[in-house]
C-alpha cells in the first residue's frame, strides 16, 4: 500500500479522527497531543500536495474506490492546495498556542473537549477545500459550524453565548441558502460532482433556476464570509470567544468561504456567467467598497482591542471581494494573495491579544495605557502587525495591496486606486489608537513593572509576526501559488 | 405538467418564506429556532419530491420494474437532517445556558441587560 496515494483524505481524516480519539481520553494533556500532532501531520500532508500539483497536476481521489460522478471525488488543485497549506499551518502554529491560553479560559473539565472541538472544526474547513463533491461541501461546512459555534460559546463573557446563537442562526440560515442552491443545481443536472456539474450546465447556462442556484449560493457564501452587509455575525463572535478561537476563526473561516465562493464562480458555473452576464461584478465591487469604508470608520471608534480588529477582518475581507470583482487574473491574484496574508496577520495579532488578555486580564483599549513599556514585545508585535493591516513596504499586506492597486489600474480604474489607499488611511487611524496608548500613555500606577505573556503565548504569536514580515519579502510561496492558481481558474496557462 | 404537479414546489417555497420570516421577526430565542427548523425542512422537500417518480420503484435490477425514483435524494436529505437535528439541540442547549445566565430568553430583554452592564473587557462582564 502506497500511502502518498491517499494522501487528498488522510488530510481530513487525520485530524477528523483525532476528535473522537481525544473524548475517548478524557484528559486534556492527551486530547492536546494528539490533536497536536494530528494538526502537524495534516500540514506535513498539505504541504506534500502543494508540492505534487505545483507542476498543474490535479490529483483526484474516489473515495472507496467508487469513479468520479457517482461516488464522493477529492480534488486537489493548485488553488486547494495552497489553502489546504494556509488552513493546516494556522492551525499547526495555533494550538501549540491553545494549551497555555485554554489553562487560563477554560474550566479544567471541559479542556478535552475544546481540543476535540477544535480538531472537528479542522477537520470541517479541510474537507471543505478537498471535496470535489456539492453535497460534501455543505456537509463539511456544518462539521466546522457545528464545532466553532461551541467554541465560541466557550468564551467567559455571557456574551460569548448570545454571540455564539446569533452565529448559529445566521450560519444556518447561510448553510441553508447553500444547500437550496446544491438542491436545485442538483435538479438541473442530476450530479453533485462539480467538474460533472460544470460540464452539463454548459448547454443549459442561462435558464432560470441555475440562475436562481447562483443567487441562493451567492447570498449563502456571502453571509459565511461575512461579506458586508452580512457580517453582524462576526464581530460579537470574534470578540467573545476564546483567544486561541478568535485567532483560529479570523485566520481559516472566512478564507474557506472566500475559497468555496470561488470555486463555484470559476470551476462551476464560469466566469463568463457570472462576470458578465450577470452584474455580480458592479454589486461585489459596491459591497466591498462598502466594506474598507464602513467597517474601518466603525473600528476607529471600538474601545475592545478584539472588536476593533473584529471590524477590521470585515474591511479586509471587502479587500479580498473587490479583488475578486475585476474578474480578471491580477484581480484573482490579488485576492488569493491578501487571503493568505490577512490570515496570517490576523491571527498574529489575535494570539498577541490573547497574550494581552492573559497578562492584564483585559484588552479595552483604555486599559492598557503604557502597554509599550509593561508588554514590550507583545505591544511591539501588535503594532508590525497594524503595519501589514495598514499596507506598508516590508510587510505582508503591502503584497496584497500592491497586486490590488495593479489590477485597479489595469481595469483603468484609477479612482479605486485611491479608495485602497483612503481605506488603508482609516487603518491607519485605528491602529495609530493603539500605539498611542501603548507607547505615549504613562501606565496605571497598578500595572506599572514589567510583566510580558508566557512564553507558550509569545512564541507562536511572534511565529506569526515573523511570518508576516517574511511573506512581506519573500512573495514566491504566495504570489506565485496565488497567480497559479489564478491562472488554472481562469483556464490560462500560467 | 399539471397544475397539482406544482404543488409540492408551492409548499416547499411556502415553507421555506414562512421559515425565515419567523427567524427573523420573533425576539423570542425558541421561536427563532423555530423558525429556522421549518426553513431547514423546506429543503428536505425540495430535494425529496423531484426525486419520486409515480409508478416508480427502488431501484431494483429485475425484468418486471421499468421505472425507478431516484434514491440518491433521500440519502442526501437523511444526511441533512441529521445536521439539521444538531443544529437544533446545539441552537437549544445555547438558548438554555442563556437563559441561565441572563434569566430570560426575549431578545430585546437581553439586549437591554447588555446595554446596563457595559462590557468592561474583563472576562465576567
Amino acid at each position: 500500500m502506497n500511502v502518498s496515494a491517499h494522501l487528498p483524505v488522510l488530510q481530513v481524516v487525520v485530524p477528523l479522527f483525532s476528535a473522537p480519539l481525544a473524548v475517548l481520553f478524557r484528559r486534556a494533556s492527551v486530547a492536546f497531543l494528539l490533536v497536536t500532532a494530528a494538526s502537524w501531520a495534516a500540514f506535513a500532508i498539505a504541504i506534500a500536495l502543494w508540492q505534487q500539483t505545483g507542476d498543474g497536476q490535479v490529483i483526484s481521489y474516489a473515495i472507496g474506490n467508487w469513479p468520479a460522478p457517482w461516488g464522493i471525488e477529492y480534488r486537489v488543485d493548485r488553488l486547494s492546495a495552497f489553502v489546504l497549506m494556509l488552513l493546516s499551518g494556522m492551525a499547526a502554529i495555533i494550538l501549540p498556542y491553545s494549551r497555555a491560553s485554554v489553562e487560563r479560559e477554560i474550566p479544567s473539565e471541559q479542556r478535552y473537549l475544546f481540543y476535540a472541538l477544535f480538531a472537528l472544526s479542522l477537520a470541517g474547513l479541510l474537507g471543505i477545500t478537498v471535496t470535489g463533491d456539492a453535497f460534501n461541501i455543505f456537509v463539511f461546512l456544518e462539521i466546522s459550524s457545528l464545532s466553532s459555534y461551541v467554541l465560541i460559546a466557550l468564551g467567559r463573557n455571557r456574551r460569548a453565548l448570545t454571540a455564539a446563537l446569533q452565529y448559529l442562526v445566521m450560519g444556518t440560515i447561510g448553510a441553508t441558502f447553500i444547500v437550496i442552491g446544491i438542491g436545485l443545481l442538483y435538479l438541473v443536472t442530476g450530479t453533485l460532482n462539480l467538474a460533472d456539474m460544470a460540464s452539463r450546465l454548459g448547454q443549459v447556462n442561462d435558464t432560470r433556476p441555475v440562475l436562481a442556484a447562483l443567487s441562493f449560493l451567492t447570498v449563502g457564501i456571502s453571509l459565511k464570509l461575512a461579506l458586508f452587509p452580512l457580517h453582524q455575525w462576526l464581530p460579537n463572535a470574534y470578540t467573545y470567544a476564546p483567544s486561541a478561537v478568535s485567532a483560529f476563526l479570523a485566520a481559516t473561516a472566512t478564507k474557506v468561504s472566500v475559497y468555496v465562493l470561488i470555486r463555484f464562480y470559476y470551476t462551476v458555473f464560469g466566469a463568463s456567467l457570472v462576470f458578465e452576464r450577470l452584474p455580480l461584478p458592479q454589486i461585489m465591487l459596491v459591497l466591498a467598497l462598502a466594506a474598507m469604508f464602513a467597517a474601518s470608520a466603525i473600528a476607529i471608534y471600538q474601545d475592545g482591542l478584539k472588536k476593533l480588529f473584529a471590524y477590521s477582518s470585515v474591511a479586509q475581507i471587502g479587500y479580498i471581494t473587490l479583488g475578486l470583482s475585476f474578474g480578471s487574473l491580477l484581480g484573482l491574484t490579488a485576492s488569493l494573495v491578501h487571503l493568505f496574508n490577512h490570515a496570517v496577520t490576523k491571527g498574529a495579532l489575535f494570539l498577541l491579544i490573547g497574550g494581552v488578555r492573559a497578562v492584564m486580564g483585559r484588552s479595552r483599549i483604555s486599559h492598557l495605557h503604557g502597554l509599550g513599556r509593561v508588554m514590550p514585545v507583545t505591544s511591539f508585535g501588535i503594532v508590525l502587525g497594524g503595519l501589514s493591516l495598514i499596507g506598508v513596504p516590508g510587510t505582508a499586506g503591502f503584497i496584497s495591496k500592491w497586486y490590488l492597486v495593479l489590477a485597479a489600474f489595469e481595469q483603468g480604474q484609477w479612482w479605486l486606486a485611491l479608495a485602497i489607499v483612503g481605506s488603508s488611511l482609516l487603518a491607519v487611524v485605528y491602529v495609530w489608537r493603539f500605539v498611542e496608548v501603548a507607547y505615549f500613555r504613562e501606565p496605571h500606577a497598578e500595572a506599572s513593572e514589567r510583566r510580558e505573556a508566557p512564553l507558550g503565548l509569545l512564541v507562536p504569536a511572534w511565529i506569526l509576526v515573523l511570518a508576516t514580515l517574511y511573506f512581506g519579502l519573500e512573495t514566491s510561496v504566495t504570489v506565485g501559488s496565488a497567480k497559479a492558481a489564478a491562472a488554472m481558474l481562469l483556464g490560462l496557462s500560467p | 405538467m399539471t397544475l397539482i404537479g406544482f404543488l409540492s414546489y408551492a409548499i416547499t417555497i411556502f415553507l421555506m418564506v414562512a421559515g425565515l420570516t419567523i427567524v427573523v421577526s420573533w425576539g423570542n430565542l425558541i421561536k427563532t429556532l423555530v423558525g429556522l427548523g421549518i426553513f431547514q425542512t423546506s429543503v428536505y422537500l425540495l430535494f425529496i419530491a423531484p426525486g419520486k417518480l409515480i409508478g416508480g420503484t427502488a431501484p431494483i435490477l429485475d425484468p418486471r420494474f421499468t421505472v425507478y425514483s431516484n434514491p440518491l435524494p433521500h440519502v442526501l436529505i437523511l444526511t441533512a437532517i441529521v445536521v439539521g437535528v444538531a443544529t437544533l439541540a446545539l441552537g437549544l442547549a445555547l438558548v438554555v445556558r442563556i437563559r441561565e445566565a441572563y434569566g430570560t430568553i426575549e431578545e430585546d430583554e437581553i439586549l437591554a441587560l447588555d446595554a446596563e452592564n457595559p462590557d468592561d473587557g474583563g472576562p465576567r462582564a
